[in-house]
């Protein structure tokens, strides 16, 4: 199956290419094109008539659609008058029908994968041509499985210093391979023949002992400089993935947000990144470290005596062996593990919340029952992974034992052959123990390495989420809009859900437009569509005449108030706050803001005034005040158009009566669209839409509608009748 | 210009009304937006700046605030009784040597640049430029923070 976007490139183009292009078309199908006949269209519907999968194909040509089941079976029908094919889809599949006057002539069903090519192919056997492409379908990068390599992305402003710290890395390492090779002398020169009754040669000992100090203190300092350097950059590198990461997250639309839960999010960008960073500063700086020593160690080891050393280094391929056999089985189990880590912050993230609903219920035991379950899944699954890990970790100092074992019996036979001398064979023991101890410290790497590529494949899942309401190419500055807002022919679904159906409304800059209709009728998607949380799946909306994927977004909603219904409050003062969307704003036009929001004498009756802290840890404020102060934040950007949902939904009627002087305030002179559910709020409004089932049925004045008698009137009755109970 | 006057009681009075001046920005900025609230809440003058009144009016309205506001400025810590809440601060204010009790790390709010320290009893303590203060007090706070 060709991607849909090709398809439209490729019918574009005259006959003999078309059929050069199509090279899924069967050949039977194929055969059956007349001379000069030309394909218009092809869609390979996927399901068959019981909804089982499997293809078949159609083919739209200027005079017949031709149709190939997926049994191989041929269709045909002439184009005529009278003839209409249809589409319409349902519950994640789409269908097409074939219809003339009296009865239905063939149908066919599809996944909404290709409901695009579908949609072509209705519109040229309509005789129109297919719209072309909104947007540009965003190439999936995928995932590497090597996500700790993608690191050197942000590794590479700090390459300079990572340079340097891996010379000195190797300055202290071959300072540290010194004091083994001074046993060697030590051994040889001084105290066997010491043993054999010579005396103590006192100014060439003082030469090694000397020699042995100043290695150390050689090591040392190279070791504290190189640490203190690679530690600051693996914190600085830390750093630009947590601020990569969240900057990032701010990018990306609504949709991806409404996904995921806040927890986990959390524990992304809070505890991965700094598993990352330890990984960098600790464990890949100590394992580069290990390498280097052990390469060195083997160097000297062959210099000295190539037999003894061979002899050495054999268990080394056993256990880089087991290191490698064990890591895909601890890498799955450390995903899950963190995985699972996620599920339990997630209980707290919505416990603690959601706290009142929880108590009012009087489901704590629940509650704690969830985090004792997630808990024991987290217990179960890390339990499985230590298995495997607790048996790694002694069997790796097993082997290095008998590594040791097996150096002391052959030194044993070569220096009793007198093939050896006994201080070769000391300072091969002094080298092999280091060098096992840290073969030991180097097993370690495997889980950290693990854990670290699982952090670092989680981080680069959200920054390979690229934003599904894309910035334009060649964006055109908005700068202060008009006002006008036109919806043509508006799609929307979410998943295989269909929200909206080609919905068409335009409004005149300055005008109120009352959104009313039943939850659920796609009333709150319209107004995420006209602020471009999301973008529709068809057609575009337009402000100023122009669609708003043209315009860069943040300078696009700089022109949007928006008033929801559960206002949010930030952490900080109420100045703050109001000027959310202005920071620099002066005082005066704080107050004023607060003014026209009869916000100010509530804010002067607070301790602090303007300085009273609200938010979390905060004053506490009534739903009311909140909503006032949302709006006088709203107020303060002077937006050229305003949304308000449901923004007097959540208080009750006395208050409400409160913040309508306020609204009144902010309405005026705006394009404005009020999602209300109690009509009597949209008295203002200049014209009221309708809406049901995601399509818009009834626009007009209030008194007109009511005379109408139809859905507006409906919703009207009931609510008298309930209001009059 | 406003007609403002004090009455028998020591009140403030606008015109015929009581009144009693809010600060808008006691922290931020003490000295401009002062409100003149009648003894419902409801706003009966707006003095943009405190500065702009003439020196008589200007000495009513300081008074009425001082009578009205208590926010003790915390110009010297002089010893805390541990260096984690709950705990007792020994303080020098511009009010005076006093002492109080902190009951949680949570009751040290930032406000732009300065602290409000809320005591046990909710009476707050400013702290207006933390950086300000010298070396003794501002190593004792740097524990809390």
């Amino acid at each position: 199956m060709m991607p849909v976007s090709k398809w439209r490139q490729v019918l574009a183009v005259p006959l003999g290419a078309i059929l050069h292009g199509m090279n899924s078309l069967p050949e039977s199908l194929r055969d059956m094109l007349r001379p000069g006949e030309e394909a218009l269209a092809h869609l390979e519907p996927d399901l068959d008539e019981n909804s089982r999968f499997a293809n078949s194909h159609l083919l739209l040509t200027d005079q017949r659609l031709l149709c190939r089941g997926h049994d191989g079976s041929l269709g045909e029908w002439p184009r005529r008058d009278g003839l209409v094919l249809e589409r319409f889809d349902h519950a994640g599949t789409g269908h097409l029908e074939l219809k003339d006057e009296t009865s239905l002539i063939a149908s066919w069903r599809y996944t909404l994968g290709r409901d695009q090519a579908a949609r072509e192919l209705v519109m040229r056997f309509r005789g129109n041509e297919p719209e072309s492409a909104q947007t540009d379908e965003q190439a999936s990068i995928p995932v590497s499985p090597r996500a700790l390599l993608r690191l050197w992305r942000f590794a590479r402003p700090y390459r300079g210093k990572l340079l340097s710290g891996f010379l000195l890395s190797l300055a202290s390492t071959a300072a540290a391979m010194i004091p083994p090779y001074l046993t060697m002398p030590l051994m040889d020169d001084v105290l066997i023949p010491f043993q054999n009754g010579k005396a103590i040669d006192i100014p060439l000992v003082e030469r090694y002992l000397g020699g042995l100090f100043a290695a150390a203190l050689i090591a040392w300092a190279l070791g504290w400089a190189r640490t203190y350097i690679l530690a600051r950059v693996s914190e600085r590198i830390g750093a630009d993935l947590r601020i990569a990461t969240y900057r990032h997250l701010h990018g990306l639309s609504l949709e991806y947000f409404g996904g995921k839960r806040t927890g986990d999010l959390v524990a992304r960008i809070g505890s991965e990144t700094d598993r990352i960073n330890v990984f960098l500063s600790l464990h890949l700086l100590d394992f580069a470290t290990d390498l280097l020593m052990i390469g060195m160690t083997a160097a000297v080891l062959l210099s000295i005596n190539p037999m003894l050393a061979l002899v050495t280094l054999l268990p080394l391929p056993f256990i880089v062996w087991m290191i490698h056999a064990v890591r895909d089985k601890l890498r799955h189990g450390f995903e899950q593990a963190d995985r699972v880590w996620s599920e339990i912050t997630n209980v707290l993230t919505d416990t603690i919340p959601g706290i009142r609903v929880v108590k009012a219920f009087a489901q704590e035991e629940r509650e704690v029952k969830r985090f004792v379950d997630a808990n024991a899944h987290n217990l179960a699954v890390n339990d499985r992974v230590n298995t495997v890990w607790s048996l790694f970790a002694p069997s790796v100092t097993l082997l290095t034992e008998i590594g040791l074992l097996v150096v002391w019996i052959f030194g044993i036979w070569q220096v009793s052959t007198s093939k050896i001398t006994v201080g070769v064979l000391t300072a091969f023991l002094a080298y092999i123990t280091r060098f096992y101890s840290r073969l030991d410290s180097m097993s370690r790497i495997v889980s950290v390495t693990q854990k670290a590529a699982a952090g670092a494949k989680r981080i680069f899942e959200i920054l390979d989420q690229s934003s599904s309401v894309p910035e334009a190419s060649k964006p055109v500055h908005p700068g202060r809009v008009e006002g006008s807002i036109e919806a043509k022919d508006i799609e929307f679904r979410y998943g295989s859900r269909a929200i909206l159906h080609g919905v068409d409304l335009s409004i005149s800059p300055g005008e109120m437009i009352g959104l009313v209709g039943q939850s659920g009728s796609g009333k709150s998607t319209l107004i995420n569509l006209i602020c471009r949380f999301y973008d529709p799946a068809r057609g575009a909306i337009l402000v100023d005449g122009r669609d708003i994927r043209s315009y860069p977004i943040e300078e696009y909603r700089q022109n949007i108030g928006l008033v929801l219904q559960e206002p949010f409050l930030f952490f900080g003062t109420i100045a703050e706050n109001i000027a959310y969307g202005k920071p620099d704003a002066s005082m005066e036009e704080i107050v004023s803001a607060a003014r026209a929001a009869h916000a100010h004498e509530f804010i002067l009756r607070l301790p602090f005034g303007y300085d009273s802290l609200v938010g979390e840890r905060g004053q506490t404020l009534s739903g009311g005040e909140r909503q006032r102060i949302s709006i006088a934040r709203a107020i303060l950007i002077d937006p050229r158009i305003l949304i308000l949902d449901e923004a007097t939904s959540s208080v009750d009627t006395e208050t409400e009566r409160e913040i309508q002087g306020a609204l009144d305030n902010l309405v005026s002179g705006r394009t404005t669209i009020a999602i209300a559910h109690r009509l009597s709020t949209l008295r203002r409004a200049d014209r009221l839409v309708v809406m049901e089932k995601g399509r818009i049925v009834e626009i007009g004045r209030h008194d007109d509608l009511l005379e109408a008698k139809g859905v507006y009137y409906r919703l009207h009755e009931a609510q008298q009748v309930k209001e009059n109970a | 210009m406003l007609e403002l006057s004090k009455n028998a009681f020591g009140r403030l009075v606008l015109g015929q009304a009581e009144v009693a001046p809010v600060r808008a920005f006691p922290v931020t900025n003490p000295q401009s937006g002062i409100s003149l609230v009648d003894s419902n809440g409801k706003e009966l003058a707006w003095i943009a700046n405190l500065e702009d009144l003439e020196m008589r009016e200007r000495k009513l309205v300081e008074e009425a605030l001082q009578a009205r506001e208590f926010l003790p400025e915390i110009l010297r810590l002089s010893s805390v009784s541990r260096h984690a809440a709950p705990c007792e601060w020994r303080v020098e204010t511009d009010k005076g040597k006093t002492a109080f009790k902190l009951d949680s790390e949570d009751d040290i709010r930032r406000i732009s640049s300065s602290l409000v320290v809320t005591d046990s009893h909710g009476v707050s303590f400013l702290i207006r430029d933390p950086a300000a203060l010298d070396r003794h007090s501002r190593r004792l706070l740097g524990s809390f923070l």
